[in-house]
């Protein structure tokens, strides 16, 4: 018990990071209505970009600007396939995936790893984030990758319920609701789904990038699984907070919510003893069943009303 | 304001499902002409409007709104033009937005969108009002999602959404086919009005023949994707439901023109 409070804190503040990801995918999985496989690959990209810009000296932001650009450009990608090509969006987010392993092996050198000089005091003094400066003693709460990447998650969440109220972000919701409607209105579907595309992978990019900072390097599978991981988050946050949170921005707070809490329980499954080597296999487990909870309980134990029947002409 | 020259459409060309939609339609609607379109299944009506709103190319012909070519155009830039309302109830709105967003959508129709507020104040007002006229107590529920609306409601909503900003021409795809026949009265009386307000150019799918006479000034009648009975002023307003049916046989040559013919 005293070690899963030990342990605590650094959950939470994986919990965080992954969030930041998971809010990606909620954009493009609730709002845009697209399940993208480009996360799995985008995550480590962001990680990627930021090691070797951060490695060769670039400044934090900077570098953390453009992972989060090189996002953007992986969300262009699958955008570009799924609309321009008419490649089934599912099919097309493997596809980017698939191509950007090995673009992300370029990035990092040909290596499958690369790592941040972080016993270099001067080097780990310039990150924002480390699991460091989880050790209260040494440094100041300020610094601490809780309130870091708190700070981060609200100025997210805060931009995007922004963006999400103005012409273009009612755009995509709408298109994400109905596509036929949204054409009715004049709005491009296709440019729409491209910039959420690239609005999502740019976010996980920069939760990749974030990570990267936390963990002291990145390494070419940290994004394997991490479309579920999301998914887990979103399904969870929704699963208990959906009742309680109207509010556009509380549902994406629910979704770092969501991410905090797998962080959490796999925290706590891994102190019970459980072989870290099963964990993929827990969260697909887990969000299978997440999944089948909602539709079983729509299917079995429904009385919703039934679909309006059509109206047979009768007249005449 | 609407000239729709030759067109031809068909889907699945050299397959066995082939099928030729639309063979050589042309038809000119001037400024606010409400046209009743009728024909059984598979005559070609809604092939008609999907053709004129860009859902897809037609193989054959041009058309163009209010002198503007707009053959080539993509569905999303003809919508600065049109303004539609489909049969399904569920196609014309956004169920898991607001009635205000849907309408504020709406509102920004053809217009190019960018950073600006997605609704403003102002805008709720005119809402409010505007909502008052349908009369289906919506005023009050501006920001309920529109998918706890019934299939009425929603298909008025539609309604209003397609004529919030004046389109060049209306489009109404047996908007009111798949709602009860009281709550499609009410409904066909909001366009009544609304098309009546703005002197909108309106084509105007049906399967009711009574609702095809008692509305608009010209009815059109198609059979096997042509338009085979064109009639308006004094003539259509004299027009009977006997007389249709019997247009019907003579068009298609046949003795078999009964209900389900005509009204599939």
């Amino acid at each position: 018990m005293i070690g899963f409070l030990n342990a605590l804190p650094g959950a939470v503040s994986q919990g965080l990071i992954w969030g930041i990801m998971a809010i990606g995918v909620y954009i493009t999985y609730k709002v845009l209505d697209i399940a993208d496989l480009t996360v799995d690959g985008s995550f480590c990209t962001g990680g990627a970009v930021f090691v070797m810009l951060f490695g060769s000296g670039v400044d934090l932001k900077v570098a953390l600007l453009a992972a989060f650009a090189a996002g953007m450009l992986a969300g262009l990608a699958t955008g570009i396939l799924h609309t321009v090509c008419g490649i089934p969006a599912i099919l097309a987010g493997i596809l980017t995936q698939l191509g950007l392993y090995s673009i992300n092996l370029a990035i990092m050198d040909m290596k499958a790893s690369q790592s941040i000089a972080v016993t270099d005091q001067n080097v780990l003094d310039k990150l924002w984030v480390s699991l460091r400066f989880l050790n209260m003693e040494k440094y100041p709460i300020v610094r601490h990758p809780i309130f870091v990447v708190g700070v981060f998650t609200a100025a997210i969440i805060a931009v995007l319920y922004w963006f999400f109220g103005r012409e273009l972000g009612a755009a995509l919701r709408a298109t994400g609701s109905n596509q036929n409607m949204a054409r009715a209105q004049g709005i491009n579907t296709n440019v729409t789904k491209v910039m959420g595309l690239m609005l999502s992978n740019g976010l996980v990019a920069l939760s990749g990038a974030l990570l990267c900072q936390y963990s002291g390097g990145n390494e070419i599978n940290v994004g394997r699984g991490a479309i579920v991981i999301g998914l887990a988050a979103v399904i969870i946050g929704e699963v208990l907070l959906d009742k309680l949170f109207r509010n556009f921005a509380l549902k994406l707070l629910s979704v770092s919510i969501g991410a905090i809490l797998y962080y959490i329980v796999i925290q706590a499954v891994l102190q019970l003893g459980m072989n870290p080597n099963y964990l993929k296999l827990l969260t697909a487990v887990v969000v299978a069943l997440f999944l089948t909870v909602p539709y079983w309980k729509g299917k079995y134990f429904s009385k919703a009303a039934k679909p309006v029947k059509k109206e047979e002409s009768t007249n005449a | 304001m609407l000239e729709i020259k030759n067109i031809w459409k068909t889907f699945n060309a050299g397959t066995v499902n082939e099928k030729t939609a639309l063979r050589g339609v042309s038809l000119t609607l001037e400024d606010g002409d409400f046209v009743t379109v009728i024909g059984g299944n598979g005559a070609g009506k809604s092939t008609l409007l999907n053709a004129v709103s860009g859902v897809w190319s037609v193989d054959r012909g041009s058309i163009s709104i209010g002198g503007v070519d707009v053959t080539k155009l993509p569905e999303h830039k003809r919508a600065k033009y049109i303004g539609r309302v489909f049969q399904d109830p569920m196609m014309g709105t956004a169920a898991t937005m607001q009635i205000e967003e849907n309408l504020a959508l709406a509102a920004r129709r053809g217009k190019s969108r960018g950073l600006r507020a997605g609704i403003t104040k102002a805008e709720r007002e005119e809402y409010r009002e505007q909502l008052k006229m349908l009369d289906l107590g919506l005023e009050d529920r501006l920001t309920s999602k529109v998918g706890l609306l019934s299939g009425g409601q929603r298909q008025a909503l539609t309604l209003l959404m397609a004529t919030l900003r004046k389109p060049d021409l209306l489009l109404l795809d047996e908007h009111t086919a798949a709602l009860d026949p009281k709550t499609a009265a009410k409904v066909l009386d909001a366009t009544e009005r609304m098309v009546q307000k703005d002197h909108l150019t309106t084509l105007m799918i049906t399967h009711n023949m009574r609702d095809a006479i008692a509305h608009g000034n010209r009815l059109i009648m198609m059979y096997e994707g042509r338009i085979v009975v064109d009639v308006s002023g004094e003539e259509k307003k004299k027009l009977t439901v006997e007389q249709l049916l019997a247009m019907f046989s003579q068009a298609s040559g046949s003795d078999e023109a009964d209900d389900k013919l005509l009204l599939g």
